[in-house]
């Protein structure tokens, strides 16, 4: 993701009907007399006193179209029931980076989505002023109105065509609310586009129906990059409902456009029954030798040896050499998908050169400049709307299926939605990057953390880290241990890998975090005492990591848990953990049940979270970290398996995902601090994992640590 | 032809007996609140109402429902139980992603018609086939109890 360094403009202009209409532009901040172009218009006020307010990034169920419109809301002074909430179009000149990703909209748009609506309320505290010849000062604004200090008062309607004509405010000179004075911001607002969900109504990417639209599916290799050789196509283009079968050439980008065969349909049960009827001859050769037992191998071989230093402080060696104590422990994750509920689809029209999309996805303009690449049309030429994405997890953030419809709907001469079948979804996904760690650590007789040590092994795309890959996480072990050393070694793969909700995190999190758990009970401590003694070692904080916030959180959750002192039944075990990720601060504790067998099941989970000085809307927060836990309790049972260069899981029967039964209680408590508000799609997310596999420790002495974490891996570590 | 009863109306399909009832309501009728999420009666995205029961469109021939009542989403708000649940579940802001919800409803549907009041092991049965990505578990578990007027604390591991 480009970001370029952009500046704030604010900008007026009056709508079609004499509407105000308020919102800002971005552009580079060179040179300085390009004049924006174009009109913003986050929020627009009818004069019949309608207000609506654009939402900027795309919906992927972070609830980012109800949060973000809430700032302006705030700023406006009118009442949320007033306000009716769009979809802004894709137009980064007009409304900033609209993505969904790293959990930035409210970090990235907290101060500016706020000054738009101080703006649009000057505008029509202006319009009054001049319209009663007095000064700004003798007026206030509430509920949608402006009133004089005489008693008089205008509904923002009566005045948005005369403030439509005035000059804009400085951004600077903005004075914005005193967040004591809140009533949205800080408010449980439910989600806007609710209503229409719990009813059916058509509005996610998959719901989109153009005239004379037909239906297709694309058909890949099994095998990652491998190309299409020959296919027979006769006996598909026979069968019934079928309108066309062709195939396509890729374009060798791994994010784009991949060799296929695309069926044309008068429904899309058609054209997937119809994949039966093909026989496709791919060149598989590119697979060979990819598989994950031998990845795992290499990995240990790798380990043996020593890595690249990323990171040195201190002679680490050394430290071990006179450790009191030393532990050494190898841990492992695995591949994971993303497996977005609403499978990966993407209507498209195209006529001539100019070409409209209509998707799901968390990176609009990406995809527009993928779309024009790939067909060779200028990116003016290619419109991309985006509609309701049914879940992201950092899948969407990812374009393939755009280009794919964009190909399709050009040679099939008809606009087409294109979807992917559930197999296809777990064949073709960007996937978590497994990894590979042998860690070592030194204790002093004082039980502290004298020495830390680090090897990482993990993908490579070419000579390159593979995207996502990275095992530099945001352990806080070199801030706190004298002497550290963190080593990676890569492994080469035809593996497409990316960025899965909490990306790096979501594993490397589980990897430090037990750790830390076996080096606390090495030093015969409570696993939260020991990390808070760490935690207030001098050297803690450091970049952007504040150690006093990671302790309020420990020791909130450690108060709302009743860590230490919970009574627990035979076969139960509570654990803790902590992670610094997307600018939050998360501890979390899980109370576990493990049975004789084995099986175990998280019953509660307690969390303590601070994102800063403001929960924009909790209740929808609350459901981002409830989310979150979820989420990450449920990867621990999944796993993706290569074998020659292809994915073995197909289908949500090898891939589980948690369930309603398995679903414990996730109790959430923020912690407020002074920093700028952040965002809330991610951070919970990392600690759970290590908390579960700790409190499966507490309960029954297993130390599993390899993920998935099944029920033979908790027995084999129990047998020891 | 197959003429099928769906939300109370006729309608006759131009397809063959084993096309899914999935798709005929999306693609040939333009219906679009039922969900395809796996195609395999994995996920529970497209269930529906099948003369009260709850089952999974993507697995059910056209064929074999000739003459039922099919009921879908869209119809959830003619029923009593229908607006209860999907006020509770504005109200406890269940919705994320919103994908899996249509398909939630209707076994939360199916389960309170036949048990007015589950509690949380009948909860867990009824709603065990319909996976929701974005983990709303809490909420739709809540939810459900609103709708029937039960206390909404989770009892499973007190
Ligand atoms: S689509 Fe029918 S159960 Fe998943
Ligand atoms: S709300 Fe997203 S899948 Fe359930």
């Amino acid at each position: 993701m480009t970001t370029v360094s952009r500046r704030l403009f604010l900008q007026i202009g009056a709508g079609a009907t004499g509407a105000l209409v308020v919102g800002f532009a971005w552009r580079a901040a060179a040179p300085a007399d390009t004049r924006p172009l174009l009109l913003g218009n986050y929020v627009s006020i009818d004069i019949d006193g309608t207000v609506t307010v654009r939402a900027p990034n795309p919906e992927i169920g972070q609830g980012v179209k109800t949060s973000l419109p809430m700032l302006i809301a705030e700023e406006l002074d009118v009442d949320w029931d007033r306000v009716r909430v769009e979809m802004a179009p894709n137009d980064p000149t007009r409304f900033g980076q609209q993505d969904a990703g790293g959990s930035m909209s409210i970090h990235r748009n907290y101060t500016a989505l706020r000054q738009v609506g101080a703006a649009a309320r000057w505008m029509l505290v202006d319009a009054a002023a001049r319209r009663l010849q007095a000064s700004h000062g003798e007026f206030r604004t509430a509920h949608g109105r402006v009133h004089h200090s005489s008693g008089q008062s205008f509904d923002y309607g009566e005045l948005a065509a005369a403030a439509s004509l005035l000059q804009l405010p400085d951004p600077k000179s903005l004075v914005l609310k005193d967040p004591a004075k809140f009533s949205i911001i800080g408010t449980s607002r439910r989600g806007v586009d609710s209503p229409r969900i719990v009813r059916g109504e058509p509005i996610f990417g998959i719901d989109m129906t153009l005239p004379d639209m037909a239906y297709a599916v694309y058909v890949k290799a099994p095998v990652f990059g491998a190309r299409l050789l020959r296919c027979e196509l006769a006996a598909a283009r026979a069968e019934r409902g079928i309108i066309d079968v062709f195939t396509l050439k890729g374009q060798g980008d791994r994010h784009g456009l991949q060799d296929g065969i695309a069926i044309i349909a008068s429904s899309w049960w058609y054209a997937q029954a119809a994949r039966a009827k093909l026989e496709p001859l791919w060149d598989t050769d590119i697979g060979v030798g990819h598989d994950s037992t031998r990845y795992r191998e290499e990995a240990h071989s790798l380990l043996a040896k020593p890595g690249t230093v990323l990171e040195e402080k201190g002679d680490v060696e050394a430290a071990l050499a006179q450790a009191a104590q030393r532990l050494t422990a190898d841990y492992e994750v695995p591949f994971l998908a993303h497996a977005t509920l609403e499978p990966q689809n993407c209507t498209a029209r195209v006529k001539g050169d100019s070409v409209e999309i209509w998707a799901p996805t968390q990176t609009p303009e990406e995809g527009r400049q993928l779309v024009a690449r790939t067909l060779g049309v200028a990116p003016d030429s290619v419109i991309v709307h985006m509609r309701r994405a049914g879940g992201g997890f950092g899948r969407r953030l990812e374009n393939d299926y755009m280009a794919e419809a964009a190909s399709i709907a050009r040679h099939a001469g008809v606009p087409i939605k294109l979807v992917w079948s559930r197999e296809d979804d777990f064949a073709h996904d960007f996937y978590r990057a497994a990894s590979y760690h042998r860690l070592r650590a030194g204790l002093d007789k004082k039980g502290r953390v004298s020495a830390f040590a680090a090897h990482g092994v993990t993908f490579a795309h070419g000579s390159e880290v593979a995207q996502a890959a990275g095992i530099e996480g945001n352990g806080f072990e070199s801030r706190v241990v004298p002497a550290s050393r963190l080593e990676q070694s890569l492994i080469p793969t035809i593996v497409p890998t990316g960025y899965l909700r909490a990306p790096v995190s979501n594993g490397l999190a589980f990897v430090r975090e037990c750790f830390w758990d076996e080096l606390a009970l090495a030093a015969n401590m409570d696993p939260v005492a020991f990390r808070l003694a760490a935690l207030s070692n001098g050297s803690s904080s450091g970049g952007s990591f504040d150690a006093a916030r990671m302790r309020a959180v420990l020791e909130a959750v450690a108060l709302r848990s009743n860590w230490a002192k919970a009574r627990l039944a035979k076969g139960q075990g509570m654990g803790v953990a902590c992670y610094f990720s997307h600018s939050g601060y998360f501890a979390e504790v899980v109370r576990v049940r493990v049975d004789a067998d084995g099986h175990w099941q998280v019953l509660n989970v307690w969390v303590a979270g601070d994102i800063g000085s403001q929960i924009v809307n909790p209740l929808a927060a609350r459901a981002q970290v409830e989310g979150a836990v979820m989420d990450g309790i449920g990867s621990m049972r999944a796993e993706i398996t290569v074998v020659n260069g292809a994915a073995i899981q197909t289908n949500f029967d090898g891939f589980p995902l948690l369930r309603m039964p398995e679903a414990p209680v996730v109790d959430v408590e923020f912690v407020m601090s002074a920093a700028a508000p952040t965002g809330l799609g991610e951070p919970a997310l990392p600690p759970v994992l290590p908390a579960v596999a700790n409190a499966i420790h507490a309960a029954c002495g297993a130390r599993v640590r390899q993920l998935p974490l099944t029920a033979e891996r908790i027995q084999a570590a129990r047998r020891g | 032809m197959i003429s099928l009863v769906i939300n109370g109306a006729p309608r006759s399909l131009d397809v063959p007996e084993d096309f899914p009832l999935l798709w005929a309501l999306r693609d040939i009728l333009g219906m679009m609140g039922t969900k395809f999420g796996c195609g395999i009666a994995q996920c529970g995205a497209c269930t529906v109402h099948v003369d009260g029961v709850a089952v999974r469109a993507c697995i059910t021939e056209v064929g074999s429902v000739a003459g039922s009542k099919i009921t879908t989403i869209e119809a959830m708000a003619d029923t009593p139980i229908g607006t209860a649940l999907q006020s509770a579940w504005l109200e406890l802001d269940v919705v994320q992603c919103g994908y899996c919800q249509a398909g939630q409803i209707m076994s939360a549907g199916a389960l309170l018609a036949e048990n007015p009041a589950p509690d949380d092991a009948a909860i867990d049965a009824a709603m065990e086939g319909n996976i929701c990505r974005c983990a709303t578990y809490q909420r739709i578990r809540a939810a459900i109890k609103l709708a029937s007027r039960q206390p909404q604390a989770d009892r499973r591991h007190q």
